[in-house]
């Protein structure tokens, strides 16, 4: 019986996209906040655009993180111990970014809110990064083999994970500006808007460069010849990437939001195709990469798993759905300054 | 220091801090659903006013505790990567469950309840809190049923090289696990009682809105007792459980040596470890102690005698630390039984030196339940899975001691910093107190 790893690896998949699709717009509006605002209020609009869905977001990498642990132990062990460093200043921009947005109202100084708009930029930047340099590095296979593991937070900043770190940044840069577009109104969401259109320029750069270098750089591509079908996984990303700034074009903010949104997913699914049946490769001997199948859980497990993801999954999204529908409007300067409870 | 002695110091430091916001989340999340709900059935204005104040403590709170808590999911992988690969099949299920089940109706939930004032019906809006602090209830039992597999390891076989799960519900029903749910539970609603109690004091010092607090108090003072009582009760059933599955533990919170039959009780008593004895040992209650463990006075204790020296936890913290938060606990149910009897007298709001006193109790309850995790973690040593797997063997072989002294050191700037802020924002908006109740501060919709 195999059929479980595979239901967990496609599960993996899926958490981890809509993870990215979810946070990625965080990240982009959080580090992104310092260019389209200017001033205090438009800050306040762009953390209070969040406001309601950040933490709710963030959950889905917990969720990531823990079905990692469920589901595939050894892996989850050891890519959290080989990534220590790395994983560790993840930790602490997310720590700092979650407090950032409730502390930086908390006290009414210049200097006070200045200090927590430079934590939002940076602590909304290095995850982008750091998280595009990891799965860079995953596509790419971790140097490990029988003796353990022989890289560090230095090598992984070799050229493809800096690539891939960097098409990281731009497509959560693009989604942020977007969803300040469309979360705004007036001249902020003209300003996010116009960043965005800037940005699609430089993302598909890269998108093009990271295709390309993908194919010299990491064995994904060897599951595509094989099930040619995988290349619509691809093929999807790129045409919802050109489909974005089509919709940029035609100022349909809302649907190149959601093309955008379609971009991300397909850009976690092509790594990911590409992977199976490994969740980390090792690029030095393939007998010691860790796989769906010598990494995970057992089938009692897997199953009790499967019952719980089958439950829970579909609940938390139909709730978050609603949750998004009541904050659907766009956010004005009148409601942030008349509302008391807002950031 | 080494990797071992590093990585238990950096999971101290990040789990107690993490564990001083926790306790007032599940607390406080409660009392603030309870007035929200008083709020929409009564209609009482001052309901609404009692959700907002406390309501904002709350999340000041709540955003540490959130934040605190990605570390607890990382640092398995990241710092006890033997431990995480070797137990992961049985430890990773209730901490993806907590994610999938917990986090996000915490999480949402509270999204929609800050900035949902004016899109949701008042009702709607109360529930939005009820199902958040369900959310915050349903992940403390589903990681203290994790925490209790280390203690109690259930439902599972050792096969390939691993401990593997052969019996969920086992590990869902595990005794151990519930009596500590209801424990610890109970003791953080004494947290938040105590939390309330302390800031209601205060302001009831200085005279400031006397209604609101006076009133905030005695709903905080009857929490806080009934919590005491069920904390003392389940403490109870909590020390039978942990002298039936871990016999080490209980002999070193009351430092025993020799294993007896109708063992006493020692008020007075001083374990002297390097003879494996106790250096004073009296004020004796016969047969106390085997009561405390079997509920029967003639019932054999075990003695740290009968197992080897390597198998034994360090008895003196552990004993002091159970010593000192029964001796707290007890103290802090006398004294919320005191806290719901005096505001039933009409001048309680002169009465300064209780006042006083209540306020200087608010960190009572914050010290017990930190000494409680000391015992429980302390206690279970040298094991990290009770009798299953030592702690000693459990580290990540890949990173080094630099790498965990870096990362210790991090943590505790970076947390020391963040706690002090989180503090002092805590006394600023305490001390701010309610907004004033002026007419048409609800907004339109919500009277509609």
């Amino acid at each position: 019986m195999e059929i479980l790893q595979i239901t967990w690896f496609v599960l993996w998949a899926v958490l981890w996209s809509v993870y990215f699709m979810l946070d990625g717009f965080v990240f982009g509006v959080g580090f992104l906040s310092g260019f389209i605002a200017k001033n205090d209020t438009e800050k306040r609009i762009l953390i209070n655009s969040i406001g309601p869905v950040w933490d709710g977001n963030e959950v889905w990498l917990l969720t990531a993180g823990g079905a990692t642990f469920a589901a595939f132990p050894t892996t989850y062990a050891l890519m959290f111990s080989y990534l220590y460093t790395a994983l560790l200043l993840l930790l602490f921009s997310l720590i700092v970014r979650g407090v950032s947005f409730e502390f930086r109202g908390k006290i009414d100084s210049a200097a006070w809110k200045s200090g927590w708009d430079a934590a939002i930029i940076i602590s909304s930047f290095l995850p982008a990064l750091l998280f595009g340099v990891a799965f860079g590095n995953i596509f790419k296979g971790l140097p490990m083999d029988a003796a353990g593991y022989h890289g560090g937070l230095i090598s992984l900043l070799n050229p493809y994970g800096i690539v891939t770190g960097l098409l990281f940044v731009l497509l959560f840069a693009v989604h942020g500006a977007l969803y300040a577009t469309v979360k705004t109104v007036g001249d902020l969401s003209s300003r996010a808007f116009n960043l965005a259109k800037l940005l699609w320029i430089p993302l598909l750069l890269i998108a093009v460069v990271f295709l390309g270098y993908t194919t010299y750089a990491t064995k994904l591509y060897d599951n595509y010849l094989k099930v040619p079908v995988l290349f619509i996984a691809p093929a999807v990303a790129v045409l919802a990437m050109v489909a974005t700034y089509f919709f940029m074009i035609k100022n349909a903010a809302l649907k190149a939001f959601t093309a955008s949104c379609i971009t991300i997913v397909f850009v976690c699914v092509t790594g990911v195709a590409g992977l199976f049946p490994n969740l980390i490769p090792s690029n030095l001997d393939p007998a010691f990469s860790l796989t769906i199948f010598n990494s995970s859980s057992s089938q009692y497990t897997l199953a009790i798993m499967t019952v719980v993801a089958g439950i829970f999954v579909p609940t938390v999204i139909l709730y978050k759905i609603w949750a998004y529908r009541i904050f659907r409007a766009p956010l004005t300067e009148k409601d942030v300054l008349e509302n008391k409870e807002a950031y | 220091m080494d990797v071992l002695a590093l990585s238990r110091l950096q999971f101290a430091v990040t789990t107690m801090f993490h564990f001083i916001f926790v306790p007032l989340t599940l607390g406080l999340s409660v009392l603030t659903a309870w007035f929200e709900t008083r709020y929409v059935k009564t209609g009482d204005e001052t309901y609404l006013r009692m959700t907002k104040f406390w309501g904002k403590l709350f999340l000041i709170n709540f955003a540490l505790g959130v934040v605190t808590g990605i570390t607890q999911e990382f640092q398995f992988g990241m710092n006890w990567a033997e431990y995480s690969r070797y137990v992961g099949d049985i430890f990773g299920a209730p901490l993806a469950i907590e994610a999938t089940a917990a986090f996000f109706l915490e999480s949402v939930f509270i999204g929609v309840w800050i900035f949902g004032w004016d899109k949701l019906s008042k009702k709607a809006h109360a529930t939005t809190m009820c199902l958040a602090a369900f959310g915050t209830n349903l992940s403390a039992l589903l990681i203290l049923l994790a925490n209790a597999w280390m203690q109690k390891p259930v439902g599972f076989v050792l096969r390939n090289n691993r401990a593997e799960l052969n019996d969920f519900l086992a590990v869902a029903t595990n005794p151990y696990g519930l009596i500590k749910f209801a424990h610890t539970l109970t003791s953080g609603y004494m947290v938040a009682g105590y939390f309330v109690m302390g800031i209601a004091a205060w302001h009831l010092i200085k005279k400031n809105e006397i209604d609101f607090f006076t009133r905030s108090f005695k709903t905080a003072a009857m929490f806080s007792l009934l919590a005491g009582i069920a904390v003392a009760a389940t403490g109870d059933f909590h020390a039978v459980e942990i002298a039936k599955s871990q016999p080490t533990k209980f002999a070193a919170m009351e430092s025993v040596w020799e294993t007896q039959k109708g063992a006493p009780m020692h008020l007075l008593l001083w374990p002297d470890e390097a003879n494996e004895r106790n250096a004073v040992a009296g004020a004796s209650v016969p047969g106390a102690l085997s009561f405390l463990a079997f509920h029967d006075t003639n019932a054999e204790v075990k003695g740290l005698k009968s197992f080897p020296k390597e198998e034994r936890p360090p008895v003196l913290p552990v004993y002091l630390s159970f010593r000192l938060m029964a001796i707290l606990g007890g103290l802090m149910l006398g004294l919320s039984l005191l806290a719901v009897i005096m505001p039933r007298w009409k001048s309680f709001v002169d009465f300064k030196i209780f006042l006083y006193i209540m306020l200087a109790a608010l960190p009572l309850p914050y010290i017990t339940v930190q000494l409680g995790w000391l015992v429980a973690e302390l206690g279970r040593q040298p094991w990290i899975v009770y009798g299953v797997l030592k702690t000693a063997g459990s580290t990540s072989s890949a990173v080094s001691a630099a790498q965990v002294a870096f990362s210790l050191a991090g943590f505790t700037v970076l947390y020391g910093v963040l706690g002090v802020i989180d503090i002092y924002l805590l006394i600023k908006y305490a001390k701010i107190g309610p907004e004033k109740a002026v007419p048409g501060m609800i907004p339109a919709k919500e009277v509609a």
